[in-house]
């Protein structure tokens, strides 16, 4: 993952999942398929799941982060956002 | 990219439906290509009715199966087939068809470019009419051709360009290529199996081992090409090729038929991997009960590749190429990198080639008519 | 004279912590679709 996704990704922004993706909960967490790319990205943890479904509830990603995960996991989890927004499965609201 | 072990071994236990589905509309086709998978020419008259085809649509949408890949025989054979499309694309149904591009006339392509969440893949077997018409019949190149004309000239936007490899189209693969930049195409290169018609063609159409290193190659330097994940089986030569590299089969997808048969892939249409019917309680039912696809579902063993260092990469390879040449789904693949496979295949005194359950094959010569 | 080791600092992006939560493929990397 580059340095530069990582950089692009505004934390403080308001973001939700894009409205080209669907969403499909599983044992493991989640699929998510984005209709125009075609790419098929797995979540693997029913927190990351829960994080995205409810990132359109929040003005900001980092809120969203704060109220929904356990502080050392925090940064992984942006991270993880900034990969999603990344792959165009996050827009900014 | 390729899975981690961890996950793979998740997807080997199954998911809540099948990500990507195959769905043979007909049995029906207007060529007779030598290696069909499906064994398709006739019509069944067991076929699924419009208003069944409707019905398992708004299944596969509530189960949210994202991505179906539509088939046959050749599906725009059948009168229903637009309707079919449009009423899984307006519930946001992701669809391929796959298609010898008979059908895509001028009109035709000006309807398909109008469809949202639709992909094309019109299937030919060699870069030029002398080396593809030896499998398709005469005139099928140039009819692919024209159909390709017909998307650009109506604007489709990007369509896929399908390759299967044989011995001869694999010496073409820089001419592939250039035909799929010709056309702002998406090359799509997938294995032969010994499926359906396939097996009678096998041993003279598949890929030597040298070829296939070759291929191998090639297709390391270009991950944009598409696979449809048709060659893990290679990916004990070195890095692995993009997909997840594993056997989807009755895990992340699986084939209807035309008349509701589910198997648990297009490469194995056979009594042995079919894991029930639609017309019984629904696709949902056979895809979360049927027996065979627990059993799909349960671990894998290695069997004769356990003291291979390469399973991990490889997993045996695939289970119709081994099914269909008469090996043991615990024997190597028949075409292992490392020539375990056709070790396995010179051991046995006999090896008997199940025969096709399920053959719709025209066996009289078809001519191509044009329209 | 061999000339003195060089220690350059070597900044390494993590790509094991979001490896571990997502990951991607193409809808076409599923084998058992032609």
């Amino acid at each position: 993952m580059s340095v530069t996704a990582i950089d692009a990704f505004d934390a403080t922004r308001p973001w939700a999942l894009s409205e080209q993706v669907s969403l499909r909960d599983e044992s493991f967490g989640a699929l998510a398929y984005h209709h125009v790319t075609r790419r098929l990205v797995f979540l693997k943890s029913r927190e990351l799941v829960a994080l995205v479904r409810r990132l359109a509830e929040f003005d900001s990603a980092e809120a969203a982060v704060t109220e929904l995960i356990e502080t050392d996991q925090r940064e992984r989890y942006v991270a993880a956002l900034a990969s999603l927004a990344h792959s165009a499965l996050l827009d900014v609201r | 990219m390729c899975a981690d072990v961890r996950l793979r071994d998740r997807f080997e236990r199954g998911l809540a439906a099948p990500i990507c589905l195959t769905w043979e509309l007909t049995y029906a086709c207007n060529l007779a290509c030598t290696h069909c998978l499906s064994s398709s020419g006739s019509r069944d008259p067991r076929e699924l009715s419009t208003s069944e085809a409707t019905a398992l649509i708004d299944e596969i949408a509530a189960m949210q199966i994202f991505y179906v890949n539509i088939g046959g025989g050749e599906p725009m054979i059948r009168r229903d087939f637009f309707e079919l499309v449009e009423h899984a694309v307006a519930q946001r149904v992701g669809v391929k068809f796959s298609t010898n591009g008979t059908r895509i006339d001028a009109a035709a392509a000006r309807r398909l470019a109008g469809i949202d969440y639709l992909d094309i893949q019109i299937s030919i077997d060699g870069a030029d009419a002398t080396t593809s018409d030896k499998i398709r019949g005469r005139g099928s190149y140039d009819a692919a051709r024209r159909a390709m004309d017909n998307l650009r000239a109506a604007d489709f936007g990007q369509f896929k360009i399908s390759v299967v490899m044989t011995r001869e189209s694999v010496e073409q693969l820089d001419a592939f290529e250039s035909l799929a930049a010709t056309y702002g195409a998406e090359l799509r290169l997938t294995r032969l199996r010994p499926s359906g018609r396939g097996v009678e063609v096998w041993n003279e159409l598949h890929p030597t081992l040298e070829q296939n290193r070759r291929l191998y190659r090639w297709l390391l330097d270009r991950p944009n090409v598409l696979t449809g994940d048709s060659f893990f089986h290679l990916s004990a030569l070195g890095s692995p090729l993009e997909g997840l590299n594993l056997c989807g089969a009755g895990r992340v997808v699986c084939l209807i038929d035309p008349i509701g048969d589910v198997y648990a892939c297009p490469f194995v249409i056979h009594d042995e991997f079919l894991a029930g019917n639609v017309r019984d309680a629904g696709f949902n039912a056979v895809w979360s009960e049927s027996e065979l696809f627990r059993s799909l579902r349960e671990p894998g063993n290695a069997g004769a590749c356990s003291s291979c260092g390469s399973y991990d990469a490889c997993r045996g390879g695939c289970m119709a190429a081994k099914f269909f040449t008469g090996l043991e789904m615990s024997d190597p693949d028949p075409e292992c990198v490392f020539g375990h496979g056709e070790a396995a295949l010179a051991a046995k005194a006999v090896a008997i080639r199940p025969a096709s359950s399920s053959d719709h094959s025209k066996r009289v010569p078809v001519a191509l008519s044009t329209r | 004279m061999t000339p003195e080791t060089q220690f350059v600092d070597v900044v390494v992006i993590d790509a094991e912590v979001e490896e571990l939560l997502i990951e991607e493929v193409s809808i076409d990397g599923l084998c058992g679709v032609y």
